[in-house]
């Protein structure tokens, strides 16, 4: 067997979150947007979770945001995640709202701390998948 | 809109039992499902051919597809109501205002609520590990390797960051628990602990150590429902259900709208409402305690102190036998045992036997009423019971 690491799952889309992970693959990270209500949401969705109105717009994100918390793991969820230990799992509000859940790479484990300001970066996956991950955000 | 009181009095528990818990070998959890049953109908002081509404949940380590046919044909009973909880926490317990509801509205006259699973003895390493890394958003959550305590950790950090709240506090809680554990003959956990062996146990998911996380149990537990016209006619003395609320906020916690107020706010508003009682008219409470952090977030949002002050609460012993509220009595999910779906039932079992003052060495000195809050999901699913001795 090869790496374990490719055990790790991976998403897999459906016809409202394709586009989603293909702008991923392209490393763009999208939200969708409401032509109606003008809400953004996140995760993708047929339809708008504020007002239902159908075919929300895809929109690029900053890619910015702050950590909403966030945990260390220190005792992997399975065999596959072993090397990663110890992982910051994170709650990340991007600046347009919406919160997604990420990992936080390139910082320490006792360095994070929440509202603490991120950006988003990109983590090859099997089977042709980007994933979004989060770093701190260089200063501006 | 219904009435407010619209089941106030109308149901009691006329019967009530858990099995054996912990490490329980010996039987499966399809064994444990029907040994609580037979206890509880014993208990009630009735035979199967009385029981004409049947309620489980489903399984880990036994599923069937339809859980509750498959009990209702392995005790040889023909339920004319029969519903499987299909989740844990706060569905399994949730089901029991449909269930009063059905009494109360005629499609039944006497439900039998069992429920079991087999975590500890029952599961192969593999599936246990299946069965925590399939909890979270397939697409959106697990992608990233979270874990069940981790999902926890994310509103500890926050509640911790927000107010203040501190390691010691939520060790506080798993100490309560313990305290009472050491009082109940049957609890998994029965060693003394102190603040510090919490802090000293191995860190899970930070600020969770070891033993701010629940246990992982074989156990089954259940309760005989029955309208109140019909409950003198039993053994023991009735325990009325006086009020039901529940709130469903989300199912995944990264949609969670807040990481440190949960919908118990509502599920307790609405079951203090029916029941025509507050915080302060309860003599204890069983609060659904699967990760310590969990309890300081349900004690505020139903009520028992401010926003940010739960920690102090259990810190300064208010949770204590003889404390303001007596919490967990037969020491919880994180001392007593917690087989994972049926987990809140066991609070439920512990609130009658309190109720009906046979709860031994942890007895509650004249308790009249109690509180029960079972939580589900990660935070997502909430329902709050209130029982009393009398039906008004
Ligand atoms: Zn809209």
């Amino acid at each position: 067997m090869g790496d374990p690491r490719d055990a790790r799952p991976v998403p897999r889309p459906t016809p409202a979150t394709a586009p989603f992970w293909a702008a991923c693959r392209e490393h763009r990270l999208l939200l969708q947007r409401c032509p109606a209500c003008q809400a953004y949401q996140f995760y993708p969705r047929t339809l708008c979770s504020a007002c239902l109105a159908h075919e929300p717009e895809w929109v690029a994100a900053s890619g910015r945001g702050s950590v909403r918390s966030f945990t260390v793991i220190r005792h992997p969820v399975s065999p596959a995640f072993a090397d990663e230990v110890p992982y910051v799992l994170a709650l990340v509000r991007l600046d347009e709202g919406p919160t997604l859940m990420s990992v936080l790479r390139h910082c320490a484990p006792a360095d994070v701390t929440i509202g603490m300001p991120v950006e988003v970066a990109f983590e090859e996956r099997r089977d042709e998948v980007s994933l979004p991950v989060f770093r701190p955000a260089a200063g501006d | 809109m219904a009435e407010r009181d619209s089941l106030r009095g109308k149901v009691a528990v006329v019967g009530a039992a858990d099995t054996a818990v912990g490490k329980v070998p010996q039987f499966s959890a399809t064994g444990l499902c029907v040994d609580a049953a037979r206890r509880a109908l014993a208990d009630a002081g009735i035979g199967k051919q009385q029981v004409d509404g049947l309620v489980t949940c489903n399984a880990f380590a036994e599923p069937y597809m339809y859980h509750a046919e498959a009990i209702a044909e392995y005790l040889q009973i023909d339920p004319r109501y029969c519903v499987t909880a299909v989740a844990g926490g706060g569905t399994t317990f949730s089901i029991l205002q449909n269930a009063a509801a059905a009494i109360a509205a005629g499609v039944c006259e006497t439900v039998l609520v069992t429920m079991a699973d087999s975590l500890r003895s029952g599961l192969t390493r593999e599936q246990a590990m299946l069965i925590q890394s399939s909890t979270g958003h397939p697409e959106f959550e697990i992608p990233y390797g979270p874990t069940v305590p981790a999902f926890y950790a994310l509103i500890a950090q926050a509640h911790m960051h927000r107010y203040g709240t501190t390691p010691e506090q939520l060790a506080a809680v798993a100490v309560s628990g313990r305290k009472h554990a050491m009082r109940n003959p049957h609890a998994q956990m029965r060693e003394p602990i102190e603040i510090a062996d919490v802090l000293a146990s191995r860190m899970i998911a930070d600020p969770l150590h070891l033993l701010d996380c629940s246990l992982v149990s074989d156990g089954g537990a259940a309760v005989v429902l029955t309208s109140a016209e019909r409950a003198g006619d039993h053994p023991h003395a009735p325990v009325y259900l006086l009020g039901f609320g529940e709130g469903h906020s989300h199912e995944h916690i990264s949609q969670a709208r807040s990481l440190t107020t949960s919908a118990a706010v509502e599920s307790g508003r609405r079951a203090y409402r029916m029941a025509g009682l507050g915080p302060a008219d309860m003599d204890l409470a069983w609060i659904y305690d699967c990760f310590t952090p969990v309890v300081l977030i349900e004690l505020e949002d139903l009520g028992f102190c401010a926003k940010g002050e739960a920690g102090a609460f259990v810190a300064e012993g208010h949770t204590g036998l003889g404390g303001q509220l007596p919490m967990n009595t037969n020491g919880g999910l994180l001392s007593y045992c917690h087989p994972g779906n049926p987990g809140s039932l066991f609070g439920l079992t512990e609130a009658v036997f309190q109720l009906r003052h046979q709860a031994g060495e942890r007895q509650v000195g004249g308790a009249e009423t109690a509180l029960v809050h079972g939580q589900g999901g990660i935070m997502s699913s909430h329902a709050t019971v209130i029982l009393g001795r009398e039906a008004q």
